[in-house]
């Protein structure tokens, strides 16, 4: 029963992924005489295999997919808690900026302190900083009814603006050749594990039974899904939707401020003006791909990070770009939105239950549901 | 009795439409198992059958919408298959659904083109010759309907009318009418009830579902019972009666009428003055409610839907804030109370719409029995939830309220209605109550599981519980009721001892207001 259960709700991602791969393979053939001079049919291959061997083949690279796994997990399970309580989080890249910058500025200002307490301020700043970049939607959505979607897309570019703002004025470091905040010293997060295994993986790693916990052991975890699930009886039974929706844009702001901490602590040391990871917004396909199950994102979040890890060995053994990995990635995402193109080209019949993050997703359009 | 007239009437014309041994297995249920059904030009014909007797899928099978593992369709004698909805209608078969498909801002004439609109070209719609014939179709009823007039704004019995306008005006010969009167008063089913006499006149088929069984027997011409998949019997409306044919569907005796026995009221438990509330879009749809429950009897509030029942339901329950007003509960004032308070102070509440508010639909049992008493030992200590305690819940509750399911472990939404109102009905009533808030408990339930609803209320009545019965169906209020209120435009226009109250009049309080009949028959409101 349980494992049937868990077989219907990965057949779809992995299905995803394989077709992701399908057209993958058509784009890299189609570019193939740029890298190869003729129409290479065994480039796709050859490609495949150096990404896997990239992420997989060596200790390092082992460690290279968990290093960028973990923002994608802490950003996946942003977006996916909020899923779970209905709510459609776009805002988890702003989040995570304002969570970077926090760290990267207190950091900074630490930089002589004792590591552990620099450490632990930054990112205790980083924390707050997203959780109350998180609680802004939340509180809108609870007291005026302004969408989430509208108010995190508008957050967003204020946290780009806003950070542009920091690090090419008041927090740009002197001495500087490009604009960044000065290095964050003391507050560098150890590392742990091989060559950048730093602490940042172990936040990913903590975050997923606890949320996992929360979600599904906790009366709190209980209000936040029955909210998702059905507000009006969530209000019947005596729950309060408004604090509840406040409460999880909270928790996911939180998550993806975390991120960021990592990102700024364990791998740049400082934060540059045009800090440009998407982290954020892949914490989307993450979750869709974890079908918004802490479980299912640490593989969703592990698959992406593989792919990142292992796409520079792709490019030196292929000569395949490793802007390739954003096209696969966009493939997957498209896949997993468009679950029915999915189940006519595989004769899936498995039960549609339990797809409600998508709900939530088309929901944002017009309040519709998907029938 | 179950086939006796197939092969007598051979000689006859062929019959509008035909299903032979129709068969259809869905994991794990056998829902239809060789049914037989000939309907005949110009025939009612009722399909009776408890929820989940198989009367869906069959209909399901007759619209396209599924298809049989074995069996044929005949219509006029020629087997075909229908494949789609539309290959349904093509073939002159429309189904009236019971949930309303109609669009309410649209005009009833856009309502009754919208998918078939007439064209003039391949751009323009031909909306004259189209007016044309709808004018044609209402004087044949003879109504006086505005074609204009936004759907929404009509009362519900002329919506229903419109659906089945727009049956016919596609040209269907045989209409599936699903529970067509479960919104209507009686006045307004006697009309629709013409209408389909009328209809039938002209050599039109009528396929009608219903769980009323007074209303089969007055309307049908031939009827057929369905229990668990397979045709338990046919009968003529004047071969039978409502226990002949309640013992038919459930298979076993059934007592249709509640003994209620004598209620013994006690001290007034709910004590609302003058209470106002406004629906969704600000409107007062409230205006001073004055009542008093009890102690150990029912209140029964009857009324169409719509005229404000909603909304005092919500006021009282804490999910709506009343705009003036008070409400006392056990001599404390619990006016603008939330859900969770009333609850604690003993109130339960069965609401009317189980799917928007009794239930997580995609919860599974378990969580749907502790929905109310999540938070509370033993269902949890802290945040933590007790799985353990909350399943052997469960476990007892599907026992003791004779929940049919296959494990307490699947989803709500895979229940049939009546066991789903079972499970909000285990919830509530589990333990020792002051008030009982019942909203149409039983609204689509079949006779089996009203029957049940109805015995545990009057068990708590009789246990000294206060409970207000607030119903669009009259036979309930009456039924259940030791005193009887009728909402009438958002207020309470009567009070009367239930001994005294006839249908009739009740009925009319609940069309008029109590005020000189008003003439009811302008399409608009």
């Amino acid at each position: 029963m349980n494992l049937r259960r868990t077989l219907s709700l990965v057949t779809i991602p992995l299905l995803a992924i394989v077709l992701a791969l399908i057209v993958g393979a058509v784009v890299i053939i189609a570019s193939s005489p740029l890298v190869s001079g003729h129409l290479d049919l065994v480039l796709p291959l050859r490609a495949y295999a150096a990404l896997v061997s990239g992420a997989f083949g060596t200790v390092n690279g082992l460690i290279q997919t968990i290093v960028s796994a973990s923002p994608l997990i802490l950003a996946g399970l942003a977006v996916s808690i909020g899923f779970k309580a209905g709510l459609f989080n776009i805002g988890a890249q702003g989040q995570f900026l304002v969570g970077a910058v926090a760290a990267a500025a207190v950091g900074a200002g630490l930089a002589h302190a004792p590591a552990p307490v620099a450490i632990g301020v930054s990112i205790l700043a980083a924390l707050v900083a997203g959780a109350v970049y998180g609680f802004i939607p939340g509180f809108l959505k609870a007291f005026t009814g302004a969408h989430e979607v509208v108010t995190t897309i508008m957050l967003n570019y204020i946290a780009i603006q806003f950070v542009a703002y920091l690090i090419t004025g008041p927090l740009r470091a002197t001495g500087a050749t490009f604009a960044r905040s000065p290095s964050v010293g003391a507050a560098e997060l150890p590392v742990l594990i091989g060559r950048n295994g730093h602490l940042g993986i172990l936040f990913a790693l903590v975050a997923v039974p606890i949320a996992w916990w929360l979600l599904y052991r906790t009366t709190i975890g209980f209000e936040v899904r029955t909210v998702g699930a059905n507000p009006d009886a969530a209000r019947y039974a005596g729950m309060s939707p408004r604090w509840i929706v406040i409460a999880t844009m909270t928790v996911c702001g939180l998550l993806a401020g975390l991120a960021g901490a990592g990102e700024i602590l364990g791998i740049t040391g400082y934060m540059p003006a045009g800090y440009s990871t998407n982290v954020g917004f892949d914490g989307i396909t993450v979750a869709l791909l974890g079908r918004a199950n802490p479980i299912g994102i640490l593989f969703g979040g592990l698959l992406l990070g593989a792919m990142r890890a292992g796409s520079n060995l792709m490019q030196i053994q292929a000569g395949v770009p490793v802007q390739m990995i954003d096209v696969l990635q966009g493939v997957i995402l498209f896949f997993l939105a468009a679950e029915l193109v999915v189940r006519y080209v595989f004769r899936v019949r498995a039960a549609r239950a339990q797809v409600t993050e998508l709900q939530t997703v088309s929901r944002s359009y017009g309040q519709q549901t998907t029938p | 009795m179950t086939e006796p007239t197939a092969p007598l009437e051979q000689h006859g014309p062929p019959p509008a439409l035909e299903m032979r041994g129709i068969t259809k297995r869905y994991p794990g249920v056998l829902a239809n198992d060789g049914i037989d059904l000939q309907v005949h030009p110009g025939e009612i014909h009722a399909l009776l059958g408890e929820n989940g007797a198989g009367k869906t899928t069959l209909m399901n099978i007759l619209y396209g919408l599924a298809t049989p593992d074995a069996g044929q369709i005949l219509l006029d004698g020629e087997p075909v298959s229908i494949s789609s909805p539309s290959d349904a209608i093509r073939r002159g078969i429309s189904m009236v659904h019971q949930h309303f498909m109609l669009v309410p801002v649209l005009s009833v004439a856009d309502n009754i083109l919208l998918g078939e609109e007439p064209m003039a070209g391949p751009v323009f719609l031909d909306r004259r010759s189209a007016y044309g014939r709808l004018r044609d179709l209402a004087t044949f009823f003879g109504w006086e309907i505005d074609l204009d007039a936004p759907v929404g704004t009509l009362s519900v019995g002329w919506q229903q009318r419109v659906e089945i306008l727009k049956a016919v005006y596609r040209n269907a010969q045989i209409l599936v009418l699903d529970e067509p009167t479960a919104v209507l008063t009686p006045q307004e089913t006697r009309e629709i009830f013409t209408m389909l006499r009328r209809l039938t006149t002209e050599g039109y088929s009528i396929i009608f579902i219903s769980h009323k069984l007074y209303e089969v027997l007055e309307i049908a011409n031939r009827i057929t019972v369905i229990r668990r998949g397979r045709v338990v019997g046919e009968r003529l409306p004047s071969q039978t009666d409502e226990e002949d044919l309640a013992q038919l569907m459930v298979g076993r005796e059934v007592q249709l009428t509640v003994d209620r026995g004598t209620s013994h009221p006690g001290e007034p438990r709910l004590v609302v003055d003058d209470l106002y509330a406004r629906d969704d879009r600000g409107h007062e749809v409230v205006h001073g409610v004055s009542l008093e429950v009890r102690a150990g009897e029912v209140l029964g509030i009857a009324g169409v839907a719509g005229n404000g029942q909603d909304e005092l339901v919500e006021a009282l329950v804490g999910l709506r804030r009343p705009s003036a007003g008070r409400v006392q509960l056990d001599g404390h004032d619990v006016t603008g109370a939330g859900p969770r308070d009333l609850h604690q102070r003993g109130m339960a509440f069965v609401p009317a719409d189980r799917h928007r508010f009794g239930l997580v639909l995609s919860y599974p049992l378990t969580d749907n029995l502790v929905l109310t008493d999540y938070f509370r030992p033993p269902y949890a200590r802290g945040i933590m939830r007790d799985e353990d305690a909350i399943r052997v819940q469960a476990g007892k509750a599907v026992e003791q309220y004779d929940i049919r399911t296959p494990s307490v472990d699947v989803a709500a939404a895979t229940l049939s209605g009546g066991n789903q109102q079972k499970v909000i009905v285990a919830r509530e009533l589990d333990r020792d109550l002051r008030l009982l808030v019942l909203d149409q408990p039983t609204r689509g339930l079949d006779v089996g599981s009203i029957e049940f609803i109805h015995r545990q209320a009057i068990a708590k009545r009789d246990a000294g519980t206060a409970i207000l019965l607030v119903s669009a169906e009259l036979d309930e209020v009456l039924e259940l009721s030791d005193r009887i209120g009728v909402m009438y435009r958002g207020r309470l226009v009567a009070l009367m001892d239930a001994r005294s109250a006839t249908r009739e009049a009740v009925g009319l309080l609940m069309a008029t207001g109590g005020s000189q009949p008003q003439k009811t028959d302008t399409g608009a409101a």
